[in-house]
């Protein structure tokens, strides 16, 4: 049967997040920018809503089960708040799903209560790469074998808290494949460099990585041996930030719509006016079909069938989507939309790196 | 819980629709398309059949009354799925053509105004023709030659009570179907006049008039740039009397104050029914090209790679992934506002959101379809050139793009018509 309808179960988590993005989140997101920090507390509260600690089973530590429905949906909510924010609250899933979808037994057991059970602390994946080509099925980092063990050498860009992660799991391309690898901060060979300055999301701390000759044993392979499908990686992520841009969109159409209706010109509020009014409705449509695209691919992450195509989709709509509605809600303040103390400005800028930020959560 | 799981029965029904799709409709589609005001009987009569013994018809599901029956009456807590099946076979059929599911026996907009306002009298009296023997069309008529999007407000049709009857005057356009329904077969006309013009919207009132009834005329068919085998009438009505008990809703004009709710009413709740399915509709024309194209360029040696960042894309790959992308977003607010329908839920911006995205998609996918096929695709050896002529009512009819754009923008800004119009 189809269903359009989140269970009670995820209601309530929806409800808890919204309140924390709307009480907590967007209160602090333009300083958070400007000053290129997040709060500690903001984030430790942020985690302490149990967002990924629901989409991990007991035995690693958590307590629910997998569902990136579940993810989806609270991610959404939480990036209506700030992006930033959520990218900073949700950066420990890209070091846990990668496990806890790849990973042996022993490694999921081993690997994921420490983080899980913790307070928030940026264990993170490294996934992207400073290319303008970047493909996370072919990646330019590579790991090979060497006498038991893995070498690494590349770089990757966009790793978030890098300077202060107790642990890393870096992507890297192995004989053709995607494979992760733990990386204990202090490996030899690792270099965090210099903090990144980007167009928006500045308030989340991220560094660029080298590994020269870094060698890693070959129990840190995530899947043993065997290693794991990549494929169901890279779907989440690019579900997982697809829910973001949804969140985003949201949020644009949120704030413009009722400033159309007080702002006005020659008497009238410039809602009524149809260039404004028909903007509106094509943001609200778009974000609803898109929305959609996101909910089936994360339905099939869960289904466990190969849900590349959809998630694909998924990106490649919202991306779209939180670029289209980020303009013009800029456009419907004017002026003023271009302005700081206005907070459209900002989302115009998070919005077009979307595509770009496929790695940075994952469900 | 969120699910995409496609139910057994809507498999069933789409596997159904794609063999007559495949066998009865792409077959005959050009030869229809060069053959305008040509009937497709055989289409129209293997339809009929076939339907009366499923228990759907058109554009009203059907499966509500036969699990009643079945059941034995009874009350079971098993989710509708009627609209959402409608929605699925409304796009498969228009997958096959567009012009020939407007041809579908057993309920179009004329049935679907009254399954929405009628009576269970009316209902009985007017609905159960579609079971009989022979196929039957119905058809709505609310445009007129000065108005379309401003209807029901303009409406200069004029019904006046003479006792028992009701004698309408006036001249409507652009009915679908509505030879087939007053000429070809016994059918119907749910005909929208006013029957107090000083009480503008509050005034209009649909009527069943039915085939035969004298006064009612078709006067002429259109010839148009696409959906060719559906005929697209003029009617003329002149002292054309039909009985009191046709009125759908009530026969008086509220009080002024309440004005606009009525009559209008019952148009808006048809409409809520009927611009998922053009939705639909339109998204088969959209999947038949984006299926056709990718065939095309397959053959060429040109596969489409999932995946890629755009930076690592051809053009034409592109396209297709951005095409791809509208159609599957669209079909899936389409379903949902089905969903929504079956569960008894208010559609209202949904309904109208699905088809201004479906006319704009299946208008930008069989433009852009053309344009990355040259002159393959400009040729009428294919039915692509057809598909980019179809695809363009669908931004017309149930509303144009900009009527249904205003119909989100009222709703979600919460303004009345006099404040955005
Ligand atoms: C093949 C075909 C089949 C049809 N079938 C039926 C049928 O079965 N029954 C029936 O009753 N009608 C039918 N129609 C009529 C159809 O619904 C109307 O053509 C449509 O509603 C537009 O009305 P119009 O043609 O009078 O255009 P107009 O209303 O004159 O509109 C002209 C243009 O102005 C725009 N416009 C109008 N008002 C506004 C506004 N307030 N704000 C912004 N833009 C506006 C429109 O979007 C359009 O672009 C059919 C038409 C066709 C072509």
């Amino acid at each position: 049967m189809y269903s359009f309808e989140p269970n009670d179960e995820q209601k309530m988590l929806i409800d808890a997040v919204t309140r924390y993005a709307e009480n907590d989140l967007r209160p602090s997101a333009r300083e958070a920018e400007e000053s290129g920090e997040l709060p500690g507390n903001l984030i430790k509260k942020g985690w302490e809503l149990g967002v990924l600690q629901a989409s991990v089973p007991e035995e690693y530590g958590g307590f629910g089960e997998h569902s990136a429905v579940t993810g989806v949906l609270a991610a959404e909510a939480m990036a209506w708040g700030d992006l930033a924010g959520t990218l900073a609250v949700m950066a420990p899933s890209t070091y846990v799903m990668p496990i806890l979808i790849g990973g042996t037994q022993e490694q999921k057991e081993k690997l994921i209560a420490p983080v899980i059970e913790a307070e928030w602390k940026p264990y993170v994946g490294a996934y992207i790469e400073p290319n303008y080509d970047f493909y996370p099925l072919e990646m330019r980092t590579k790991a090979v074998r060497k006498n038991g063990s893995y070498v690494i050498n590349g770089e990757k860009t966009f790793v978030p808290f890098a300077n202060a992660a107790p642990s890393l799991l870096v992507f890297a391309d192995l004989e053709g494949t995607t494979q992760a690898f733990v990386v204990p901060a202090d490996a030899e060979g690792l270099t965090v460099g210099e903090r990144e300055k980007w167009l928006g999301v500045n308030a989340l701390p991220t560094y660029s990585l080298k590994f020269d000759d870094l060698e890693v044993p070959a129990e840190n392979r995530i899947g043993g041996d065997e290693g794991f499908d990549p494929a169901a990686i890279f779907a989440s992520a690019n579900t997982a930030i697809a829910s973001m841009a949804i969140g985003v969109s949201q949020a644009a159409l949120d704030y413009a719509l009722p400033y159309a209706k007080e702002r006005e010109v020659w008497g009238v509020p410039i809602a009524q006016k149809q260039s404004i009014a028909f903007m509106l409705a094509e943001m609200a449509i778009e974000i609803e079909s898109n929305r959609l695209l996101v909910w089936e691919a994360a339905w099939k992450l869960d289904q466990g069938n190969d849900a590349a195509r959809e998630a694909y989709l998924a990106l490649n709509g919202t991306s779209d989507t939180a670029m289209m509605t980020t303009d013009r809600a800029v456009q419907i303040l004017g002026g003023y939309g271009y302005i700081r103390e206005y907070p459209v400005e900002l989302w115009m800028r998070n919005g077009r790196g979307i595509a770009a930020f496929a790695g940075l959560a994952m469900v | 819980m969120i699910s995409f799981e496609m139910p057994e029965k809507i498999q069933g029904a789409r596997v159904l629709m794609e063999t007559v799709a495949e066998n009865m409709m792409r077959p005959v589609s050009r030869q229809l398309d060069e053959n305008e005001h040509e009937i497709p009987w055989d289409y129209i009569e293997f339809m009929h059949t076939s339907q009366k013994a499923m228990g759907a018809s058109g554009m009203t599901p059907g499966d509500e009354k036969q699990r009643k029956e079945k059941e034995g009456g009874e009350k079971k807590k098993r989710p509708r799925t009627g609209f959402q099946t409608l929605a699925f076979t409304v796009e498969m059929l228009s997958w096959g053509d567009v012009g020939m599911w407007l041809c579908t026996p057993g309920g179009l907009l004329g049935a679907a105004a009254v399954n929405a306002t009628g009576t269970p009298e009316q209902k009985e009296r007017f609905l159960t023709r579609f079971q009989g023997d022979k196929p039957v069309f119905d058809a709505m008529a609310l445009t007129e030659p000065h108005a379309g999007s401003a209807m029901p407000a303009e409406v200069r049709t004029i019904a006046v009570r003479d006792g028992d009857e009701w004698v309408l005057n006036g001249e409507k356009i652009f009915v679908t179907a509505g030879h087939k329904a007053l000429v070809d077969t016994d059918g119907f006309v749910v005909v929208w006049a006013t029957i107090d013009p000083e009480a503008g919207r509050a005034g209009v009132r649909p009527f069943v008039v039915e085939a035969g009834t004298p006064g009612a005329k078709v006067t002429k068919l259109e010839e148009k740039l696409g959906i060719r085998a559906s005929d697209t009438a003029s009617i003329v009505l002149q002292d054309c009397r039909i009985p009191f008990e046709n009125i759908l809703g009530p026969a008086e004009v509220i009080e002024k104050k309440k004005k606009d709710e009525e009559g209008f009413k019952g148009a808006m709740a048809t409409f809520d029914a009927t611009r998922p399915l053009v939705a639909a509709s339109a998204l088969g024309i959209a999947r038949a090209t984006l299926e056709l194209l990718k065939e095309m360029l397959e053959e060429r040696g040109v596969t489409i790679r999932y995946g890629l960042p755009r930076s690592r894309m051809t053009n034409i790959e592109r396209e297709v992934v951005d095409m791809e992308t509208w159609l599957r977003s669209t079909w899936l607010l389409t379903l949902k506002s089905m969903w929504l329908a079956d569960e008894r839920k208010g559609n209202t911006i949904e309904a109208s959101a699905c088809k201004v995205k479906a006319g704009d998609v299946v208008v930008k996918i069989t433009q852009k379809a053309l344009d990355l096929l040259g002159p393959l695709g400009y040729s009428r050896e294919h039915l692509l050139e057809k598909w980019f002529r179809d695809a363009k009512i669908n931004d017309l009819y149930e509303g144009t793009g900009q009527i249904n754009r205003l119909i989100v923008a009222r709703r979600i800004l919460d303004y009345s018509r006099h404040e955005l119009n």
